[in-house]
């Protein structure tokens, strides 16, 4: 069975200098959630495009269910439902207008009152699209991507600006697709939304996959499970004092910022008490100390030096 | 989330309806139409500014009753007399003579008071000062001389009588209304392709169309398909303001009228996709709309004949596509033309419209 998205050395240089994507392949099978990870300028939209037939690759391989873009276009776009990350629908159509619209588009769309009912916006469905909140509006460009049943569904930074409660229900939406059958792949910067929704994903940087596979194994990839931060007095940050810290037990990889010393390690309860240790004798005061689960972020950081959410 | 991977990756929910082969199209018809609708200014540029247009210039240019002449006369030695003369002549019902002082008199002359200053020239007769430039001054000259000449006792060599004539068909309004007609069907035509279209590009939603099914060609007929609809109201309302308002007689068909609006239209659709075509601001689409409107508003004939131009540049006038329209509009429902006799003038239509189209079709952007 062909995969759901497939490329292959997938390029693309905007005017001949951008290199906005550089060699990326991708195989995404049916029934998964994919997300695509990475800072702003990554290079997510470009490929999601791409991939979506809306953009032509500089070089490169798209298959969609086994299919090329270059034949079958209209067949392929039946069976795919795009959000894009900037699109402003019009403002004087109602929000059943639009999306009994987008569903005249397909052969064999699903009713609009049963997209309404899935994205809670039934009580919104006599209202100018104008009028809703930012919300409201992604809600309703997920459900015209959804109205024409697709098997696939492109989404570009679909929570992007909402507030957490719109966020996790746009999630339920999106596990729900999932759940009958459907086939996810979405871009984002947040986190949290790649851990909890995503099957797989791949971490991009500056149009290049730097790290693919499940949450649990990208975290894995780091070393340690947990990290524990800490700050102390005197100059727990320079050269030496890192060396001291790496040394202890139990310790994957300790990263230095602003003061705070991050340490991924395998089991806390190890590394905690030599590391008290090793700050009395080095002199300085604990100021404080936290561990936590290691995340993606730190997955990010350890691998780019950079965190995802600056620039 | 493993679950997923054990369902197959097909639909599982059974699709609501099937659509079939017009449904795209008649929807983004639909909707063109509604968004038209809710957009107050739209209806007004394009329905009621040409109303206005119509019924203000209509009302400027009316064909007034009988002239009257308004006549300073100076005070002094024998200018009673013109006076007298003036109230015995046949024409005393259309000159207004009022005596004045010279100053006042020369002052209401050139405020447009008075058309034609009469005094005497001290050897028995009267002096004429008018304006040449002024045609009400140059026909009011005329008329006192012969009012006056003919009180005095002449003879007219020849007898002559005249008919008056105000017929609907010869009037300004009859002009006006297929000249505005024909400006309408291309104003709406350039601006409502042309922005909508590059609205719709800055909106990134022709790439979200783009992104389903959607056939493009559906598209680029809906949008001729709305103008259509909307043309025949545009002609529609033209037309009967006209008759209601200014008993304009249409004379030619209504099919006629219809057919040759419609290639008007859709022609004008095409030069507005061209100039949309790559368009990714409005402000840029905006001025080039403007650029390719201003020669034809000028030499097209919608206001006036473009019969005064120099002959020179008259073929470059009749090749412009509202001159086409114009001329085929005003063959037709002032004369009763039929279409075959405006051929020529359809073919012009068609080649500026086809071109175009065939034109933005290579170029357009979806995205
Ligand atoms: N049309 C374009 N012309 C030229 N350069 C472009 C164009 N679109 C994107 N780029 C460049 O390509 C790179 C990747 O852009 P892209 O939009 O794919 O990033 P992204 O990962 O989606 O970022 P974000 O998170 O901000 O949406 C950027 O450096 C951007 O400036
Ligand atoms: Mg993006």
């Amino acid at each position: 069975m062909p995969a759901a998205i497939e490329c292959l050395d997938l390029r693309k240089t905007y005017d001949g200098k951008v290199e906005a994507v550089r060699g990326l392949n991708l195989r995404i099978e049916g029934g998964e959630c994919f997300g695509l990870l990475g800072p702003n300028g990554a290079g997510k939209t470009t490929t999601i495009e791409i991939l979506e037939g809306l953009l032509d690759p500089t070089s490169g391989e798209v298959t969609i269910l086994g299919h090329t873009w270059r034949k079958n276009q209209r067949e392929v776009r039946e069976w795919l439902g795009v959000s894009l990350q900037e699109t402003r629908l019009s403002e004087k159509l109602t929000v059943r207008e639009t999306i009994d619209l987008f569903a005249s588009f397909y052969r064999e769309p699903r009713s609009a009152d049963h997209v309404l009912d899935d994205l809670q916006l039934g009580e919104k469905a006599d209202a100018f699209v104008g009028k809703l909140s930012g919300g409201q509006r992604q809600r309703l460009a997920v459900a015209t991507a959804l109205v024409g049943n697709p098997r696939i569904l492109f989404l570009d930074e679909p929570t992007t600006g909402l507030d957490p409660q719109s966020r996790r229900q746009l999630w339920d939406i999106i596990r729900s697709f999932q759940r009958n059958g459907g086939t996810v792949l979405l871009t984002t910067h947040y986190m949290d939304e790649a851990e909890r929704l995503c099957d797989r994903l791949a971490i991009v940087d500056h149009g290049e996959i730097i790290a693919e596979g499940t949450p649990s194994e990208l975290i894995e990839r780091l070393g340690g499970h947990h990290v524990v931060e800490f700050e102390a007095s005197g100059n727990s940050g320079d050269g030496s004092a890192l060396n001291a810290w790496r040394a202890l037990p139990g310790v994957e990889s300790v990263r230095h910022d602003n003061g705070l010393v991050s340490l991924t390690v395998r089991e806390p309860h190890l590394t905690i008490p030599p590391l008290l240790d090793a700050v009395a004798k080095h002199g300085s005061q604990l100021l404080h100390l936290t561990t936590r689960q290691a995340s993606l972020e730190d997955v990010f950081v350890n691998l780019t030096g950079r965190h995802l959410r600056e620039q | 989330m493993s679950l997923a991977q054990e369902t197959p990756a097909t639909p599982a929910r059974p699709p609501a309806r099937r659509n079939g082969r017009w449904s795209a199209f008649t929807h983004l018809v639909v909707v063109r139409m509604k968004e038209l609708k809710r957009e107050p200014e739209v209806v007004f540029w394009v329905f009621g500014f040409p109303l206005l247009l119509a019924l203000g210039l209509g009302i400027a240019f009316r064909n007034k009753p009988a002239d009257v002449t308004f006549v300073a006369i100076v005070q002094g030695s024998g200018t009673q007399d013109a006076l007298s003369l003036i109230e015995r002549s046949p024409q005393k019902s259309s000159i207004h003579a009022e005596l004045l002082d010279k100053p006042a008199a020369l002052k209401g002359f050139r405020l447009g008071k008075y058309d034609l200053v009469v005094e005497s020239d001290g050897k028995g007769g009267f002096q004429y000062l008018y304006d040449p430039a002024r045609p009400e001054s140059v026909l009011s000259r005329a008329e006192v001389d012969d009012a006056l000449q003919v009180a005095a006792g002449r003879k007219n060599p020849l007898p002559t009588s005249s008919v008056i004539s105000n017929e609907p068909g010869s009037r300004y309004i009859d002009f006006l209304i297929p000249g505005l007609i024909g400006m309408n069907l291309m104003n709406s035509g350039m601006w409502s392709i042309g922005f909508a279209l590059v609205d719709m590009r800055q909106r990134k939603l022709l790439k979200r169309f783009v992104a389903t099914p959607m056939r493009r060609s559906d598209f680029l007929l809906a949008l001729a398909g709305g103008r259509l609809v909307l043309m025949i109201a545009e002609v529609g309302l033209l037309l009967g303001f006209g008759a209601l308002v200014f008993h304009i007689r249409v004379v030619g068909s209504l099919l006629s009228i219809l057919i040759l609006s419609a290639i008007g239209a859709v022609g004008f659709a095409g030069l507005g996709l061209l100039t949309a075509s790559r368009a990714q601001k409005i402000e840029s689409v905006s001025g080039l709309i403007n650029l390719i409107m201003m020669p034809m508003w000028i030499f097209s004939g919608v206001f006036f004949s473009y019969e005064r131009f120099p002959s020179v540049i008259q073929p470059f006038i009749k090749a412009l596509p509202l001159t086409a329209l114009n001329d085929a509009l005003r063959a037709t429902i002032l004369e009763g033309a039929p279409l075959a006799t405006q051929a020529g003038r359809l073919l012009i239509l068609v080649l500026w419209g086809g071109i175009s189209f065939l034109l933005a079709l290579r170029w357009f952007r979806w995205t």
